[in-house]
């Protein structure tokens, strides 16, 4: 960018300055894009911080306060007092930590199958787990509530992690695709060396396979604590629901105090930010594999 | 049926090593066969049934025919009313989550100081939980003490009540979905990363502008990003759910202005327990999502550009 001063003849030198001063106002034009747009997108976040330290009368205000005069940090302390906020993070954290226990023990497995092992019907049955990722949802959801209130496990936290034990199709094929690039001669030295096929599992290709497990960790994450239909549908009892279902009975309860509400909002937007810094790198590589899927 | 002759004789064929392979992987791979016949299969066979049926989940399920389909089509204003809440959201959401989720990743894909920052924020709305966006939203958007009126109200505009007036709750929910639009465009940026420079280089040196190597160039090789984002966000927008609960309300709002169609099913499955019609319901959509999302695939070799195609073509 110095160079500039170098130049040796006067008219060269204000043609390039004139060049420089184009290339800084593109820059800062750039820049102010850049800048309003990030205001735009993080303004609900903002206001829902702001919202969060306002005592009750500044919440309803008028003209409202952007920027809170005094922060009423009780507010977040009040929130555990009103409702069960608390029970609320602990049963959300317990369905989050069982469906990453039964989605990475299948998801281990089945994509160890379909990607290592030869048997009849692989490719069949391969294709049938994709279709499954084109078969909306919605339709299975009316159905399955009739087998688990059959079962009696309404109003149980069992519908919303038994099913995790058995591998969602999108985890399956993003950890099979990742263990279908490991090379197969680190099996073949492995099997000459002596070791079994659970062996080669579990000692070669699990451990090669971490920044694939390290998504299903993620997603299976950031599905299990936005869920909402779900735990609307299954659970009855308040002690059980998770803070999703909190937040909106919490909503629907009565006037609504919107300074608690959004302090409830943060705390449960906390934990999904966390893990998106922690794991961004990882993260954003996951969705570029979902991208080229296409 | 066709399957099992051609599957017994392959097994047959198989030494006994390869049938120990075999059975391992069968092995492998049975938690998510049992899932697959417990969880999947099974019920969408189940529900085909029901469809039948007139059935509140206790006692038995009654024989009804056609009936629940008959009375879908030619007596439900509600169905009618969910399926025109559904489709005009998706003909205003759909093309401005392509629009705007690729200028924002043009935005994103800035080779300037700091971008990373600018990415994450960009992100970040995607990443807040479902509940907790449609509820700052609401608030956001209340017509008195909320940030959007103040702001209009600032410009001299008066804000209309949103979620209160009917003709407003979709364009809220439009807004309330863009928000999070960060997460289309982080997958656009990553199409646009895998367009070779030397594309960009070969326009510059024919002189070409700006806007030509976008209409050109980027556009183009994003096609098959853009399709790929707009099969998923057609299956995406017919079970839309958690924002149009919160935000317009169980019952789908003022005039059932914001009646999608999951919150429909549900309020017929799980609020009126009609299992039976809201398995039709079901049903119908699925049928609906398959016949459009094959629309779809078939008229992408019209439009969608696969530079891997061509040079095998070559």
């Amino acid at each position: 960018m110095s160079e500039i001063s170098t130049y040796p003849q006067e008219s060269k030198r204000r043609l390039s300055l004139t060049a420089r001063q184009a290339d800084w106002i593109e820059k800062i034009l750039w820049y102010a894009v850049l800048i309003s747009v990030a205001a735009l997108l993080i303004l609900p976040l903002y206001w829902m911080l702001a919202t969060s330290l306002k005592t009750p009368r500044s919440t309803f205000m008028l003209p409202p306060e952007w920027i809170p005069s005094t922060l009423e940090w009780r507010n977040f302390t009040q929130v555990f007092e009103e409702v069960p906020f608390g029970r609320f993070l602990l049963n959300t954290l317990l369905l989050v930590v069982l469906n990453i226990i039964g989605e990475l023990f299948a998801v281990t497995l089945v994509a160890y199958g379909f990607a290592r092992l030869r048997f009849p019907g692989r490719s069949f049955l391969f294709l049938v787990m994709l279709s499954t990722l084109m078969i909306p949802y919605h339709v299975t959801l009316v159905p399955r509530f009739i087998l688990f209130s059959k079962l009696g496990w309404v109003d149980t936290y069992l519908p919303l992690f038994v099913p995790a034990f058995t591998g969602s199709s999108f985890l399956i094929f993003l950890v099979r695709q990742y263990m279908m690039s490991i090379p197969l001669e680190l099996d073949e030295a492995a099997y000459i060396d002596g070791a079994s096929r659970f062996g080669v599992f579990w000692r070669i290709i699990v451990p090669l396979s971490k920044p694939a497990l390290v998504l299903v960790v993620v997603f299976t994450f950031v599905g299990v604590w936005n869920d909402f239909l779900q735990p609307l549908i299954y659970l009855n009892d308040p002690q059980k629901f998770t803070v999703s279902l909190g937040l909106s009975f919490f909503q629907g309860a009565r006037e609504t105090n919107w300074n608690l509400l959004m302090a409830g909002s943060l705390m449960a937007t906390i934990p999904p930010l966390l893990l998106f810094f922690f794991a961004q790198r990882q993260l954003i590589g996951g969705i570029a594999i979902e991208g080229l899927k296409g | 049926m066709l399957r099992q002759p051609s599957f017994i004789r392959s097994w047959r064929e198989l030494s006994s090593s390869r049938r120990r392979e075999a059975v391992a992987g069968y092995l492998f791979i049975s938690p998510w066969l049992i899932g697959f016949i417990v969880f999947f299969a099974g019920p969408i066979l189940a529900s085909f049934f029901l469809s039948f049926t007139r059935w509140n989940i206790v006692g038995d399920p009654v024989w009804v025919g056609l009936d629940n389909f008959r009375t879908i089509f030619t007596n439900d204003p509600r169905f009618i009313k969910a399926v025109q809440v559904t489709l005009t959201y998706s003909i205003f959401y759909l093309p401005l989550e392509v629009i705007l989720g690729i200028a924002l990743a043009l935005l994103m894909n800035r080779k300037v100081r700091g971008i990373g920052i600018f990415r994450t924020l960009y992100y970040m709305p995607s990443v807040v939980p479902q509940v907790a966006a449609a509820l700052v939203w609401v608030w956001m958007l209340n017509a008195r003490y909320g940030a959007i009126n103040t702001l209009l109200g600032q410009v001299g505009v008066d804000g209309p009540n949103w979620l209160s007036n009917p003709g407003y709750v979709l364009p809220s929910l439009t807004m309330i979905a863009l928000w999070g639009v960060g997460g289309s465009a982080i997958i656009y940026l990553a199409g646009l990363q895998n367009i070779p420079d030397v594309m960009y280089e070969a326009a510059t040196v024919d002189g070409a502008n700006p806007w030509q190597k976008l209409w050109y160039i980027t556009l183009p090789l994003l096609t098959p990003t853009i399709f790929f984002k707009l099969v998923l966000g057609l299956i995406g927008v017919f079970q839309t759910f958690t924002p149009a609960y919160i935000a317009a309300g169980e019952t789908g709002g003022p005039l059932q202005s914001g009646l999608f169609y999951m919150l429909y099913v549900y309020n017929r499955g799980f609020v009126s327990m009609r299992m039976g019609y809201a398995s039709a319901l079901a049903w119908i959509l699925t049928v609906f999502i398959l016949i459009i999302t094959v629309v779809v695939l078939r008229s992408s070799r019209y439009w969608v550009h696969y530079e891997a195609d061509r040079s095998r073509n070559r």
